[in-house]
């Protein structure tokens, strides 16, 4: 398939808008500290249960880009780039609760766009994803749009 | 840690303290392992370069907790960040040091609010932008 045909599909189309299964999973104390420890962020409120009770918000809660580590369900309609190679394209976060050790978080995705753009990596084939996180309270704690970048690696 | 900053601290220009970081490729199996992201452009060396990549990369979404520490280290305990948005426009590696740097944009009271709206980047030690972005924060006041 030469580089200026469009890899779209109708399928892809039609995923626009359709929900992932809610998925729930238990926000872990121990994860939360493994996760600032992994990304190098000393704050006591991700890495210090006693410390943090101190604080506003009475013990450890997780740091912004947690969230990202809890699983999506899967989707009745699987889209599929042709392309095998994959690159994150950016995520735009919105935070409305904190996040704490024990919340249940329910996940749900969608697919909210999809386009293509011609750059170095030749055709790159764009998704947009919409994802919610909602907690035990029904609030919205999160949401999350986040872009996927897949190409052909020459 | 650094002293509680309020609202009035700060104008339109300032600048946030930089968050330097040292990621390593330790560092990317950490957080692989941290997040659940084993894709392997991350810690195997081949995969990478057969996928027309220079080296091994940090994820994107490292880069993006880093400037969500950028974030989280100027707010302080008293302030919360409710808006954070990256682009991840050019690759990092590991071995060579980040930095997370920021400026207020804007600065303004809306809905009982103390809102400051900075651009924020992750930046080479060249000066490099590889990662651009803006987040939006509430401040405390001392009224």
């Amino acid at each position: 398939m030469s580089d200026s045909e469009s890899v779209i599909t109708q399928e892809m189309r039609n995923a626009i808008g359709v929900e992932s299964d809610p998925v729930v999973s238990e926000v872990e104390r121990g994860a939360i500290i493994k996760f600032a420890q992994a990304i190098g962020d000393e704050s006591p409120i991700y890495n210090d249960e006693e410390a943090a009770r101190e604080t506003r918000y009475g013990g450890i809660v997780a740091p912004p880009t947690f969230l990202r580590s809890m699983r999506v369900g899967p989707n009745k309609v699987t889209v599929q780039s042709p392309y095998p190679a994959n690159l994150d394209g950016g995520s735009e976060w919105e935070y409305f609760e904190p996040i704490r050790p024990g919340d249940l978080i329910t996940v749900t995705q969608y697919l909210a766009d999809v386009h293509e753009r011609q750059g170095r990596l030749g055709n790159m084939l764009i998704m947009v994803r919409e994802t919610k996180y909602i907690n035990q309270f029904g609030n919205v704690a999160a949401l999350q749009r986040s872009t996927g970048i897949s190409y052909q690696p020459k | 840690m650094a002293d509680q900053i309020y609202f009035e601290d700060v104008e339109e220009g300032s600048a946030l303290p930089t968050v330097r970081k040292d990621p390593t490729t330790q560092q990317l199996v950490k957080y692989a392992g941290a997040s659940g992201d084993y894709y392997q452009i991350h810690y195997d060396k081949d995969f990478a370069k057969s996928n027309n990549l220079p080296d091994v990369i940090l994820h994107g979404a490292l880069k993006n907790a880093f400037l969500g520490q950028l974030m989280t280290d100027f707010v302080g305990m008293y302030g919360s960040l409710k808006k954070l948005s990256v682009q991840y426009r050019a690759m990092d590696v590991p071995g060579t040091p980040v930095f997370a740097n920021g400026v207020i944009k804007k600065k303004y009271v809306e809905d009982g609010e103390n809102i400051v709206e900075c651009e924020i980047r992750l930046e080479t030690h060249e000066g490099k932008v590889t990662t651009p972005g803006y987040a939006i924060a509430s401040l405390p006041t001392r009224e």
